[in-house]
């Protein structure tokens, strides 16, 4: 089962993340794709270099970023694993380093299952 | 969250785990058997502990170091182990005085020597194939019996006999836990890359079907794969089955119809391959490639490659395949691979050129019985006009087929390539 964990911090203290937590995360990083699990993995630039592409009533509206929501998506993840538990187990440790490493730091990470072929399988 | 939540989330941290915890603990007792029933243990008190507690932080610490007190106890009450008592408990009061710190780096294991170690033992070639496949995803994957049972399509009680048997043989023969000697390494690694591979193949030739235990065997196999890549990143072989691995499974989405029947590489939905494992794959062949010579896997994956790389079946670099084929003819000569280079060389450089290639193999003892030599030869054939011989040879490979949807293939080609008013077979 292939998940989606995206990463969206809601309070941010001032000043640039610590060196140890940068550390701590590329060595989970490490560790999450040298046990299989890991496949793809992106931090995400601020979404005022983005842009918004929406339609509403029928029409379309590209807007410039950045967005006006209250909690700014920073980063994604692609697990391979056998259980959404896993999946939940690896975005803990992850969210985990940044309690612990960030003082003040607030955010969620959301664990969603991709689609595979078995959703698409014709009845046996 | 209800226990059976919480024992879930066990078994999600068990599975993420188990592999170091067994491979620490096989160091320490030196008995890859009693290693896992230690571990097994280790699992049964969490499944107590934690759903009360919570996981703790480091939840593989927590399972080897419950392990290893396991491990103590035990041998206190056996005499039999006297020695492993003085061994371990000698392991032991170096560790005690280690810093908190130590310890932690020392059960993570950062350069997963004990992990490798343990890969190298249960796929030494003391084992037959089923006992190392069946020690693998056990011990490295982390699967119950059942779920290997399923897999393999045979009887729990056959698993769990050959899980048994191998670990007396390791016993027995007093196989050491331990890194093969450089000389040695190239044959052992040979043995654990085949036995990664065997998985692979055993999932990809079941790719369709509602049971997918047998399926997601790609998945485990891929992960021993990455596992691997990460404990050996310098042998271009172990990043050349990675990449093929990865290139093949990429197809798995578009090569079954949505009646069930399968769907030939050239006529696929490429829209629908697997772009993430085909991007990984490539990446991994792109190592593979930069650390020196490719070898069997390194070739196979430089193969997928180009129709990985190919955006339409038409754009598919079949000179450059015919080369490849031509190399891989050379490390690891086989009449299956000859086969493929006609298939190949018959695409890249005329029917004519891949016909006299597949007519050499005619003799041939090993494809007696093969019916991909008479459909290939029947392609080739009518590609020539000779649409007679043709549809004997696709007649032929019907009859050589044990599967169904095969030998309809086969037979439609028979019969699309014989004159209309000719007497259907």
């Amino acid at each position: 089962m292939r998940y989606l964990v995206t990463l969206k911090v809601t309070v941010q203290p001032e000043g640039p993340p610590p060196a140890d937590l940068m550390e701590a995360i590329v060595k989970l990083g490490q560790q999450a794709t040298e046990s299989g699990a890991l496949l793809d993995q992106s931090g995400l630039a601020p979404s005022a270099e983005g842009a918004r592409v929406e339609v509403s009533g029928g029409r379309l509206a590209v807007t410039d970023g950045p967005f006006a929501e209250a909690k700014e998506l920073i980063s994604y993840a692609i697990y391979e694993v056998r259980s959404k538990e896993e999946a939940v187990e690896w975005a803990s440790r992850f969210v985990r380093l940044h309690r612990d490493l960030w003082p003040g730091w607030e955010g969620e990470a959301d664990v969603l299952r991709l689609f595979a072929p078995e959703d698409f399988a014709p009845p046996a | 969250m209800t226990v059976a939540d919480s024992h879930r989330a066990v078994e999600a941290v068990w599975r993420i785990e188990s592999a170091r915890v067994i491979a620490g603990l096989a160091r320490m007792v030196h008995d890859i058997g009693l290693a896992e029933e230690l571990a097994q243990d280790a699992l049964v008190a969490a499944l107590e502990e934690w759903p009360r507690r919570g996981v703790p932080d480091n939840p593989g610490a927590w399972l080897m170091l419950t392990a290893k007190h396991r491990a103590i106890d035990q041998f206190r009450r056996r005499d039999t182990y006297e020695r492993k008592l003085q061994e371990v408990g000698r392991d032991l009061e170096l560790r005690q005085d280690a810093a908190a710190d130590d310890l932690d780096d020392a059960l993570d294991d950062p350069i997963g020597d004990d992990l490798l170690r343990l890969i190298f033992t249960i796929c030494h070639p003391v084992l037959p194939a089923e006992g190392r496949l069946a020690l693998a995803l056990r011990l490295l994957g982390g699967l119950t019996t059942e779920e290997i049972a399923r897999a393999f399509l045979v009887p729990e009680p056959t698993v769990g006999q050959r899980i048994f048997r191998a670990k007396r043989t390791l016993a027995d023969k007093r196989v050491r836990i331990e890194l093969p000697p450089p000389a040695e390494l190239p044959a052992r690694l040979a043995s654990v890359l085949e036995i990664i591979y065997l998985i692979f193949n055993e999932g990809y030739a079941a790719t369709s079907g509602d049971d997918w235990a047998r399926p997601s065997l790609c998945q485990e196999a891929m992960r021993l794969g990455r596992i691997l890549a990460g404990l050996m990143p310098d042998e271009p072989e172990v990043h050349g089955l990675l990449a093929l691995m990865e290139i093949q499974a990429s197809r798995i989405p578009a090569r079954t119809a949505r009646d069930g029947s399968p769907v030939l590489l050239l006529d696929q939905d490429r829209s629908r391959w697997d772009r993430l494992l085909v991007r990984r794959g490539l990446a991994a062949l792109g190592r593979a490639e930069e650390l020196g010579t490719l070898g069997p896997y390194g070739l196979q994956a430089a193969i997928a490659a180009c129709h990985a790389r190919a955006l339409t079946a038409e754009a598919t670099d079949w000179e450059r395949m015919a080369a490849l084929y031509r190399l891989l003819a050379h490390v690891a000569p086989s009449p299956v691979v000859e086969l493929n280079r006609a298939v190949a060389v018959g695409m890249a450089h005329g029917p004519a050129r891949g016909l006299e290639i597949a007519d050499a193999l005619r003799d041939e003892r090993a494809l007696r019985g093969y019916p991909l030599l008479p459909a290939v030869r029947g392609d080739l054939l009518a590609r020539l006009g000779r649409d007679e011989e043709a549809a004997a040879e696709f007649a032929r490979a019907a009859e050589l087929t044990r599967n169904e949807r095969e030998r309809a293939l086969f037979h439609a080609r028979a019969t699309a390539l014989l004159p209309q008013d000719a007497p259907r077979a």
